[in-house]
């Protein structure tokens, strides 16, 4: 009964979300923060993530390579496939979820424990709008973070091959350029948008209805964080049956 | 004017508030007293709108709270002002963007003149070089001060303070009763307190409400809440030998 009530208050707060917008002034200057906060802030991880993991995919996929039969530049198709169509978009949210979602959370939670957010509503401002909406605005911008992470996953594989004695540039490129085909970009895209509003919307509820004091905003960071990660590997699963079968 | 009748209301199981009616008058300072979980902080955000009764009405200058359109909500909630207990202060902004922030939301006015008003409330509760300083960087007594600040910076009709002087040393509970006062009779304000805090009963209670189990126990004022005999009020008020002591003194004098 609990995971039904959840639900459903989990729609309302997006319904409300949407209701009695804060002044644009205020609004801009919330959007750019968090753009700041959850955007760049998130940049380093990122990129430090994707170029190694990139690099570790191919260092893997080459080992794994042993007929002669099988071309070389399948080591760059491979990669190429793996980044952009699950690491990027999924492994990255899932990052994303630890990263992002327990910050959003956390201040959140911390802003109902001290009164913040009744602060809000005493002087008539609807603060899910208030302090959901920027974050949401924001995380729209979340494809391009996954973009770079394609970017440095590819590029990290491209020099994991080369310097690592794994295969020639050439062979890397032509493999990375092989079959490629741009829908394959439009579901990934597809799929980061879809992220974007479970990680800015589910820590958020969880921040938001948070009861008790600074221990309970411990657990609400991690709650959040299992549930972001259990939506987004569903959602991955229901968005790949639907756009890819 | 704030009319309160008949008010209950319930959590699950548990009534909290048994029927409260009262009514408290424009520029007076109004306490709430009542032991820990008497109910005094339901009543405040009932009063607040923060919860909604399941019966009974408050009316805010005729205006009945539960009648009104969700902008009309709005509109008369841009005319309260609420010191939290915690202070409540919003911890990403400075002093002065904490004060200014009502004025951002709800006026029109230009950058400098928020700064203004700011300044001009800043000083008024004694904090005239705090303008820079994060609310971390604040003392439990400046920031109980920036919550008054940010509270009457808009000219609020109706000023609401959940025990505004708890955590506080005595001197500095004193300094911030009197202040609530000033502000009280300055701007005819509407001022209803919550509190524990017997000095503050004695000093500033213009009207004082007893709550007992969620029930209204008893109503007076500093002065004949010297005099009463209500077994409830004067358990509660003169459970200390000091306030025995002040209570016998005020009476043999007035014999």
């Amino acid at each position: 009964m609990q995971y039904l009530h959840n639900i459903g208050a989990y729609f309302l707060m997006i319904a409300e979300m949407f209701r009695k917008p804060t002044k644009w002034s205020v609004m801009r200057t919330l959007i750019l923060k968090d753009i700041d906060d959850l955007i760049i802030g998130s940049l380093g991880i990122v990129a430090f993530i994707s170029f190694f993991v990139g690099g570790v995919v191919t260092i893997q996929t080459a080992l794994n390579i042993s007929n002669p039969l099988i071309p070389k530049y399948l080591v760059g198709f491979a990669t190429r496939q793996s980044v952009i169509l699950e690491f990027a978009p999924t492994f990255i949210s899932i990052i994303m979820a630890g990263k992002v979602g327990s910050f959003i959370t956390s201040s959140i939670g911390t802003m109902r424990v001290t009164e913040q957010i009744d602060a809000l509503e005493v002087m008539g401002i609807n603060s899910l709008n208030y302090l959901v909406f920027p974050k949401f605005i924001s995380l729209m911008l979340y494809p391009f973070v996954i973009s770079i992470a394609m970017f440095l996953g590819i590029l990290g594989g491209m020099i994991a091959a080369v310097y690592g004695g794994f295969g020639t540039l050439e062979d890397y490129v032509t493999g990375v350029q092989t079959d490629f085909i741009p829908f394959h970009i439009i579901y990934a895209f597809i799929k980061t948008f879809v992220f974007a509003f479970v990680l800015a919307t589910i820590p958020s509820f969880y921040g938001y209805y948070m009861k008790g004091g600074a221990l309970e905003v411990g657990k609400a960071s991690t709650t959040s964080f299992v549930w972001t990660s259990v939506v987004i590997i569903l959602l991955n699963y229901i968005l790949t049956q639907l756009l890819l079968s | 004017m704030i009319e309160v009748k008949n008010l209950h209301k319930s959590f699950k199981d548990a009534h909290i508030l048994k029927g409260i009616s009262t009514v408290f008058e424009n520029g007076k300072t109004s306490l709430v007293i009542g032991q820990s979980g008497s109910g005094k902080t339901v009543f405040l955000k009932c009063l607040l709108g923060l919860f909604s009764p399941e019966e009974g009405s408050i009316s805010y200058d005729g205006n009945i709270y539960s009648e009104l359109t969700d902008d009309q909500r709005r509109n008369l909630r841009a005319e309260m002002g609420m010191v939290f207990q915690g202070s409540a202060l919003f911890d990403s902004m400075t002093i002065q963007e904490n004060v200014m922030f009502p004025l951002k939301m709800f006026t029109k006015q230009s950058k400098s003149e928020m700064e203004d008003r700011a300044d001009f409330v800043l000083k008024r509760v004694n904090l005239p070089d705090a303008h820079h300083k994060m609310p971390s960087e604040a003392s439990g007594g400046m920031q109980k001060r920036v919550a008054i600040a940010r509270a009457i910076v808009n000219n609020p009709k109706y000023l609401f303070c959940d025990e505004p002087n708890s955590g506080l040393d005595p001197k500095t509970a004193i300094v911030i009763d009197n202040l609530i006062q000033e502000i009280t009779d300055e701007y005819n304000i509407t001022t209803v307190i919550n509190s524990h805090d017997m000095n503050s009963v004695m000093e500033i209670g213009e009207k004082i409400v007893f709550l007992k189990d969620g029930l209204k126990a008893w109503e007076g004022s500093k002065e004949t809440i010297f005099k009463t005999d209500n077994k409830i009020v004067t358990d509660f008020v003169y459970s200390s030998e000091l306030f025995k002591k002040v209570r016998k003194m005020y009476l043999e004098e007035r014999d």
